[in-house]
């Protein structure tokens, strides 16, 4: 079971895509999978043959479980006669975000008594095992940050109704939302980008595609933000452990309001590769399949960033809360009609309010201020972008 | 008050003396009692100052006296029997479990069985396979009787007390290398509590539970631990049935990490009864899986240096809690 976030602990198994004895690639989707927030499909990340599944349909199961065999390519298949593996939780690297902590149930309840995170502490007992005097030391140190949310409640069971889904999202969002504002330290910039190139650029390129393939202004932002991320690295970026994680591929999370409430920010691949039209396809497809509970499970897990825009309904300005363990939330308001005074004249101008959150730990206001003015500096020369 | 030095010997032949002296219904049974004072010489002396009709010397037949020893007690005497040590106590086995710990429950509370049976046990003074082995485990598993392990000299002596005083069935077992040790004890002798174990020694960094002949070598465990700056509470557990774990538990809610040190073989041992019992009540207290150290399981060797490599020793619990990462 794969996790799909860092506040996910179970995992009901939906169905199954592929049979035992089918053959299987790398990127193919093997089982969907259903989470507090959403119907997941589970991505197969070798090739092989689907030896044996281990987790029926129904089976809620712990994150770590393993949901199936694959047989790599080349490896002996399984003698008939042995018996079957043990559906046991795979042995889970510690510290990960959402995996099994190996503390002592002593140092469990000092933990949450001091207000201490787990899984912020360096274990070191045998196999990274917590104790009671590492809770003290990471109390002491006043490094830990506060405690973890309480585990959500489990996920309710297959066929659930959708006021019990809505209910498990707004579940798993208050424990990732509680958590940021517990363990992040948040701080905020705001930025007015003039957005009259854009805005031009975007009316040319229109004109030569059919309506439905029409661009909107929001994938150049998306654009920006990704080419930005280059510059500023940092940002892009997990915080694991105690430290800073910088992640190599730009996969921006994009957060889609779902329409019986509750949000998903699931992510684009390396969103600085993709051309206009490639990245306007793939936000369409993200959309619709978040809508339909069908998101993928490298997309709840691969966001280095996420981008928020609540422009739909004249929202300036947008403070967002960092999803963990992410380091940023940029924020977009409507793009709208404002003066604009350059060189001593007023001017009527599109602009939109570009805004920051990002956690004090990793980073600082100078830095993310490079990283806005890079924003706004991409999005002046859309013909580079 | 008045003190005295005795060495454990003494104390459970001062305590059988006071038993004597001060109740008439007391008398003691058991192999060379008389003349030769028994295996351990617990009870020289005693033929001369009390007679044979109270200092019986019996055949050697431990179902046979063991059974008469509940007959007495059931006829209304306070008959304190000596096994000479506790392999040999095995063929008294049908008596004590289908008899002395049963009757009073099978008679509806018409009859009680207030015997007293003293045995040596326990290994380190070469005496091989059929004479050293640390069974009490076996009798703190049977209920309708109490199993006691006094380990000082205070205790050797005001157990017995308190154990002629029960009106139930009561196991003594004294460890055959703690007979010549010595301390100070009030002159007067007392009964003393036989219903809770004690904290020997105080420490806040882990918790050694312990009983009879291993006592002073968790003692001497605790003093070369506090050399590495480890503190170590010592529990002498005193009872071993019913087990007092309300003190063994208060102490881990202290120091978190527990290391069981028990004589007996580890598989079925009390060690492992305590353990379980810490896991249904003291897990949440639990800073480190609990520690055993107990015998190797082998019929305990004759030879010195076996021997000593098959009983628990201070050196290996002061191994043991040094790996436990404190």
């Amino acid at each position: 079971m794969p996790t799909l976030g860092a506040d996910m602990s179970v995992g009901t198994l939906m169905t199954w895509l592929k049979q035992p004895g089918e053959t299987v690639a790398r990127g193919d989707i093997i089982a969907v999978v259903h989470t507090d927030k959403a119907d997941v499909e589970v991505e197969v990340f070798t090739n092989g043959v689907l030896e044996r599944v281990l987790v029926e349909p129904g089976a809620e199961v712990p994150v770590g479980t393993v949901l199936a065999v694959i047989r790599e390519d080349g490896a002996p298949a399984a003698p008939p006669s042995a018996a079957p593996a043990p559906a046991a939780p795979a042995a889970p690297a510690p510290a990960e975000a959402g995996a099994h902590i190996a503390i002592s149930p002593s140092a469990r309840h000092l933990a949450e008594e001091l207000g201490v995170d787990p899984a912020l502490i360096e274990g070191s007992g045998p196999g990274g095992r917590i104790q009671r005097k590492d809770v003290e030391a990471a109390a002491a140190a006043g490094e830990a940050a506060a405690a973890p949310p309480p585990a959500p409640p489990p996920a309710p069971p297959t066929g659930l109704a959708v006021e019990d889904r809505n209910a498990a999202m707004r579940r798993a969002i208050a424990a990732a939302m509680s958590r940021s504002k517990r363990e992040i330290p948040h701080f905020y910039l705001g930025q007015t980008i003039h957005m009259s190139n854009a805005i031009a650029w975007l009316a040319q390129e229109n004109l030569r595609r059919p309506v439905p393939e029409r661009l909107l202004h929001g994938v150049l932002l998306l654009k920006a933000i990704a080419l930005a991320l280059r510059e500023v690295p940092e940002l892009n970026a997990v915080w694991q452990g105690e430290e800073l994680v910088l992640r190599e591929d730009i996969n921006v999370g994009v957060a889609i309001a779902l329409r019986g409430g509750g949000l998903v920010a699931p992510a684009i691949h390396r969103t600085d590769q993709l051309s206009m039209d490639e990245l306007m396809h793939a936000f369409r497809d993200l959309v619709s399949r978040a809508r339909s509970w069908s998101l993928r499970s490298s997309e709840m897990t691969d966001p280095t960033i996420t981008v928020t825009s609540l422009g739909e309904r004249g929202v300036e300005t947008v403070f967002g809360v960092i999803f963990p363990p992410q380091v940023a939330i940029v924020g977009f308001g409507t793009l709208v009609e404002r003066p604009w005074i350059s060189e001593g004249q007023v001017l009527i101008c599109p602009v939109v309010n570009a805004s920051l959150s990002a956690d004090h730990r990793v980073t600082d206001g100078h830095r993310a201020s490079a990283f806005l003015a890079a924003i706004d500096r991409l999005l002046q020369e859309p013909d580079e972008l | 008050m008045t003190t005295v030095k005795l060495t454990y010997r003494e104390a459970v032949r001062a305590a059988l003396s006071h038993a004597l002296a001060t109740d008439e219904r007391v008398f003691l049974m058991g192999e060379d009692l008389g003349g030769y004072g028994g295996a351990f010489a617990v009870s020289l002396g005693l033929l001369d100052e009390y007679g044979p009709e109270r200092v019986r010397n019996t055949p050697l037949s431990e179902s046979g006296f063991v059974g008469a020893g509940i007959g007495a007690a059931l006829g209304g005497m306070r008959p304190i029997v000596e096994v000479m040590t506790i392999n040999f106590s095995l063929l008294a086995l049908d008596q004590v479990v289908n008899n002395a710990a049963t009757l009073h429950y099978m008679s509806g509370g018409q009859m009680s069985v207030p015997l007293v049976v003293r045995m040596a046990t326990g290994g380190g003074r070469q005496l091989a396979a059929q004479h050293a082995h640390s069974l009490e485990a076996w009798y703190a598993h049977i209920p309708g009787i109490r199993a006691l392990a006094p380990a000082t000299v205070d205790d050797a002596r005001g157990m017995l007390l308190a154990a002629v005083e029960d009106p139930d069935p009561v196991f003594i077992f004294e460890h055959a290398t703690l007979y010549p040790l010595e301390d100070e004890v009030e002159e007067e002798p007392r009964p003393v509590d036989i219903a809770h174990a004690i904290v020997r020694r105080e420490g806040m960094d882990v918790t050694l539970v312990t009983y009879g002949g291993s006592l002073g070598k968790c003692l001497d465990a605790a003093e070369q631990l506090q050399q590495d700056g480890i503190e170590a509470e010592v529990i002498d557990l005193r009872t071993l049935r019913p087990l007092d774990m309300s003190t063994v538990l208060a102490s881990l809610a202290k120091t978190h990490r527990i290391v069981i040190v028990d004589e007996g073989w580890r598989t079925g041992s009390l060690a492992g009864e305590i353990s379980a019992q810490i896991m249904e009540s003291g897990f949440d207290l639990l800073d480190w899986p609990v520690q055993r150290l107990c015998s190797a399981e082998v019929p305990i060797p004759y030879a010195k240096h076996l021997e000593d490599a098959a009983l628990p020793s201070a050196g290996r619990v002061a191994a043991l809690v040094r790996e436990m990462a404190i």
